[in-house]
């Protein structure tokens, strides 16, 4: 059983539908890519799962069905979403930023500021800087931190590669695939970026017009002439 | 100068009134951007709770002030639920009116519940001065300055370093990204109001023996509170406190050394003293210009 299943999702914004009708699903353990142009309703997609978008038809997590739940109550059955722009607090310090993540569960954070400095090791050095004055870069690693601070048993990631130079887009991709192999963490990504995507991922959807359009295993994707054209450019 | 000293001592106690009063619109309109213009009458109907409780109950007077802060959290918290929730995505306009009408309702229920007559309200301080150096300070004025110390310090201890202050705080600042990390915006910005409330009361049981306890005595009190916090700026916790104590003081030198400013225009000064600040600098003294995001 899928640990993340969507059917027939629909999603909008007042009068304009975002999501015409989306299927997916993500099996436990497994990195999946969501691939598109823009406004192809890749956002929304994860917004829909996150409970930040009114949305109708079926998602299940571990089998059960999210229904109408708000994203504080999705949070709280271990999703989390780093959204686009994501979502760190700006006026706050880093280590706060690292609480915040772990709001919903109990228990001593040492331990876990210590696991996450493992992956982000500047982390520990900087836990009293105010998160807007980090780089691009390192808020995505801080908004990474902050979710895996959660014990997330899945990660949602919207457009990591947003307004990244290509090497630290790379950087924050390796460590992805780091969690995903060390800590057995489910990924559903969201990117623009295919080439790097379609590497990390094991499975991917492309969408169009708020549709999946093809989907496939990331390497069979890879060789489609219609995305290789559209996505990948070569 | 013994003059100048007892003066600047009575402007703290009063100013820290004030800023008792101007933190708790403070908190509410950083968390919601909403002005409660019923955080006075809602001051001034716990502390008619308080009276009740000391003059019919025969209550000690500091376990009547501890059980009314409890009240007050209660009535703010759920004032929030009930009224101002469902028209959380109303436009401003609308909630400020329910506010308004929320003004009305307290001081009518007020009226209608002990009357409209003046009374007399305990201190819990007693009424000596101390004489230090030839000047004459009032235990009165130093008990509620110090009062409003306290429970402002532990405000900032329990927003600082415990991990429902840390969540209010966060859906302050950015309560989208709050939602995502689990925290149940909705109930903090209850708490944030049940907070106020208690601040209100706080204010309110430290105005009333000065002043006489009526339904009307915390409405020259909130203009004031109004300016202390556009001075300290609108948005800014510390600006709210410092607003108030420099109000406080301020009056109350302009009223002792300038002659034409008596006890009349003192609500003119602050008005004015709202109208200055807005025109030249909208964020107050310590608040950060405001940069709305669309």
């Amino acid at each position: 059983m899928a640990l993340l299943e969507l059917r027939d999702v629909e999603a909008r914004y007042g009068p304009v539908r975002a999501l015409g009708g989306v299927s997916l699903a993500v099996e436990q353990g497994q990195i999946v890519a969501v691939l598109g142009a823009n406004g192809a309703g890749k956002t929304t997609t994860l917004r829909s799962i996150s409970g930040t978008v009114k949305r109708s038809g079926q998602i299940l997590f571990d089998g059960k069905p999210l229904g109408r739940r708000g994203p504080e109550s999705v949070a709280r059955l271990g999703v989390a979403h780093v959204p686009e722009g994501r979502g760190t607090f700006a006026e706050m310090s880093v280590e706060e930023n690292l609480k915040l993540g772990a709001y919903v569960r109990r228990g001593s954070l040492d331990e876990d500021v210590a696991r996450v400095s493992r992956y982000f090791p500047w982390i520990s050095t900087r836990l009293s800087q105010h998160a807007g004055t980090l780089s691009g870069g390192e808020q995505q690693m801080l908004a990474l931190a902050r979710a895996l601070m959660s014990h997330p048993r899945m990660l949602l990631l919207d457009e990591p590669s947003l307004g990244l130079a290509p090497l630290v887009t790379r950087e924050i991709f390796r460590i992805v695939s780091e969690l995903n192999e060390k800590e057995g963490l489910t990924v559903l990504v969201v990117e623009q970026n295919a080439a790097i995507a379609l590497e990390v991922a094991s499975y991917a959807y492309v969408l169009e017009v708020g549709k999946v359009a093809v989907s496939g295993p990331s390497e069979e994707l890879a060789r489609n002439e219609n995305v290789r054209k559209s996505y990948l450019g070569y | 100068m013994a003059e100048f000293f007892q003066q600047v001592v009575a402007g703290l106690a009063t100013g820290s009134i004030f800023a008792a009063l101007a933190l708790a619109l403070v908190l509410i309109h950083r968390a919601t951007g909403v002005i409660n213009f019923a955080q006075g009458e809602m001051a001034m109907f716990t502390t008619y709770i308080a009276w009740t409780m000391i003059e019919n109950h025969g209550m000690n007077d500091w376990l009547a002030f501890g059980l009314t802060l409890v009240i007050a959290f209660g009535l703010g918290l759920g004032l929030q639920r009930a009224v101002i929730r469902p028209i959380e995505r109303a436009p401003l306009l609308t909630t400020v009116i329910v506010t308004i009408g929320l003004v009305l309702i307290f001081n009518g229920l007020a009226s209608l519940i002990w009357g409209a007559e003046v009374r007399a309200f305990p201190s819990p301080f007693p009424n000596d001065t101390w004489e230090i150096g030839g000047v004459a300070i009032s235990q009165q004025d130093v008990g509620t300055f110090l009062t409003v110390l306290v429970m402002v310090s532990l405000l900032w201890a329990f927003f600082q370093f415990t991990k429902i202050g840390l969540a209010l705080r966060a859906s302050a600042l950015n309560p989208d990204a709050s939602r995502l990390v689990g925290v149940r915006v909705g109930w903090m910005l209850a708490i944030g109001w049940g907070l106020a409330a208690m601040l209100g009361a706080a204010a309110g049981m430290l105005t009333a023996p000065t002043v006489f306890l009526d339904p009307n005595m915390m409405q020259a009190v909130l203009i004031y509170a109004f300016a202390a916090a556009v001075l300290g700026g609108i948005d800014s916790p510390f600006g709210a406190v410092a607003g108030g104590l420099m109000l406080g003081v301020g009056l109350n030198l302009i009223g002792t050394y300038v002659d034409f400013v008596g006890a009349g225009l003192r609500l003119p000064v602050a008005l004015l003293i709202i109208l200055v600040v807005l025109l030249v600098k909208p964020s107050g003294l310590f608040g950060k210009p405001v940069t709305r995001r669309v």
